[in-house]
């Protein structure tokens, strides 16, 4: 790997860094606010008429959910909205006149896609401390799943922001796609309370397993099996690679 | 002296489309001030596009100092630097910023680019703006900004896409001296302008192409030379019979002013012998217009 190659990575990720820190209060502080009410509303008020899932309380349980669905929010709208914002502002030009190749395009917006998504799940992880007292039984799988997820997410967001044409297409899939998905993942509640239909059309949503595998990192029980979490997260973040580093070599959106 | 552009064949058809290049060959030589001119429209930009990685050519090759775009493409882009015709950086970053994160991409360490920014801050005399954020800055300094920029790279070819567009003339004039200074250092810059006086005062060679075609190619020398009929606007103390003036093509623009077309086989000390002998006297002798604009036009008709 060439010494210029990693000191452009740093560049860019630095870069990306600053800017939702220098912008917190509209990056970091909005998931804090929204998953409070979840947990005031879902978990307090509603959760205390729940009865105990796998002998976990309501609250405790949708704690993994509530992290995961921020991870995921935050590390696709931070890639997706920057990228397409210097496409708009054309200072994406910047690196395209550059030497720097595309892995690291892809590197320094992902890394920093997912390391604000890690941020707000912690965050967000914080806040739950004030109203439940998770339990951790596999930190290992904990990190591995937040890691992995934030990443996978950061790819799609990429994806999202080099083929968008205007500021509504990066809206799009999150509100139309992300958010019934991660609805319906089974952050507040377990799959085995649902009907069979339902609960066989859930397996085909890939956010299940993110959430689960997540899940069982805390407390040692999911729905689904956690290789299998782990296995679709790898596949998924293979595939978003190959297809942004198509994207990038064709220069679609990006080069006439 | 060794080739810095070697283009050759170059064709670039865009997807509704326009034929932008039809087979451009072009050479500039390394160390060259070199001019590219033409209309808009004319295929100016879509070179520079695909000699910097935002265009994709459709055909022909391109070599930078030897090495090949489609094959050396990273080597290529670590020797050029842009600067575009329209303003291409984050409106929200600050100056000093802008040109470090370049100076990075280019695998710059940051030690080095903090320093290199604030020689060419100081250089371009932005100094004192360099923690604003860029929006802030007037036109003239944006473009300035964007010298830097190009610059804090290191590149052995500076692309300038018409650079002085909407600066006002006692900043054209630094940057000229600016740039022209940078060229007597060694770097090659090809430069695309509709100020064609630029031309005049900074290149040595120019290109000039005309719906995607190289239409000449020569010194900046040659070219005006093959202007046939200069104009001048002469100012006298009263203009008198220009009947008078035989052989010479003189129409009065009002009592004092006159335009004359000199031919390249007339001699002006002659004209002046002739004005004198009409007992008018000469306050002002100047071309008229640009002589560049004139020979573009002539070669474009």
């Amino acid at each position: 790997m060439h010494k210029s190659n990693l000191i452009a990575l740093y560049t860019l990720f630095r870069k990306e860094v600053v800017r939702f820190i220098r912008i917190w209060p509209q990056t970091l502080v909005p998931p804090i606010m929204t998953q409070s009410l979840y947990f005031l509303i879902f978990g307090k008020f509603i959760g205390s008429q729940i009865n105990d899932i796998n002998g976990v309380s309501y609250m405790a349980f949708i704690v993994p959910g509530l992290v995961m669905m921020s991870v995921i929010s935050n590390s696709y709208v931070n890639v997706a909205g920057s990228f397409f914002s210097s496409k708009f502002q054309r200072s994406v030009e910047e690196l395209l006149v550059s030497p720097a190749p595309n892995w690291v395009i892809i590197g320094g917006y992902v890394l920093s896609g997912a390391l604000r998504g890690i941020l707000c799940g912690f965050l967000v992880f914080g806040v739950s401390v004030f109203f439940t007292r998770p339990t951790i039984s596999h930190i290992g799988l904990i990190v591995m799943f937040i890691v992995l997820t934030a990443i996978v997410f950061a790819l799609g967001g990429l994806v999202n922001g080099i083929l968008a044409r205007k500021f509504d297409d990066v809206s799009i899939v999150p509100t139309f796609v992300l958010t019934p998905l991660t609805y319906l993942g089974g952050v507040f509640y377990s799959i085995a309370l649902l009907p069979d239909v339902w609960r066989n059309l859930s397996k085909i949503n890939p956010i299940l397993y993110m959430v689960n595998g997540f899940r069982y990192g805390f407390y040692g029980f999911s729905d689904v099996n956690v290789y299998m979490s782990v296995g679709i997260l790898v596949l998924f973040a293979v595939l978003l690679t190959i297809v942004n580093l198509t994207l990038l070599k064709k220069g679609k959106g990006l080069r006439s | 002296m060794s080739d810095a552009i070697t283009i050759t064949d170059l064709k670039k058809t865009y997807d509704d489309g326009t034929e932008a290049l039809k087979g451009i060959d072009l050479q500039v030589k390394a160390g060259d001030f070199f001019a590219l001119l033409g209309a808009n429209g004319a295929g100016k930009t879509t070179i520079i596009g695909i000699l910097t990685g935002l265009v994709n050519k459709s055909g022909g090759s391109v070599q930078v100092f030897g090495k090949d775009l489609d094959k050396q493409f990273n080597e290529v882009k670590r020797m050029i630097g842009v600067v575009p015709q329209e303003m291409n950086f984050n409106q929200f970053e600050k100056v000093q910023d802008i040109i470090v994160t370049q100076a990075g991409y280019f695998g710059i360490r940051r030690p080095q680019a903090l320093a290199d920014s604030e020689r060419l801050l100081k250089q371009l005399e932005l100094y004192e703006k360099r923690n604003v954020p860029s929006r802030s800055l007037s036109g003239g300094m944006k473009r300035r900004l964007m010298i830097a920029r190009a610059l804090v790279t290191h590149p052995k070819l500076l692309i300038l896409d018409e650079p002085t567009a909407g600066v006002d003339v006692e900043l054209r004039h630094t940057m000229w001296e600016y740039l022209r200074e940078q060229n007597q250092n060694g770097l090659t810059i090809l430069l695309t302008t509709h100020y064609l006086e630029e031309v005049e005062q900074l290149c040595r060679n120019a290109a000039m192409i005309r719906d995607g075609k190289i239409v000449a190619n020569d010194s900046v020398k040659n070219l005006v030379n093959i202007l046939e009929v200069e104009t001048y606007v002469v100012n006298v103390d009263q203009v008198k019979s220009m009947e008078a003036l035989n052989g010479y093509n003189a129409k009065a623009v009002d009592g004092t002013t006159f335009t004359l077309d000199l031919r390249k086989d007339q001699n002006v000390s002659q004209f002046v012998a002739e004005i004198c002998k009409l007992g008018m006297t000469i306050h002002d002798f100047r071309p008229q217009g640009n002589r560049m604009e004139r020979l573009f036009l002539e070669l474009l008709k």
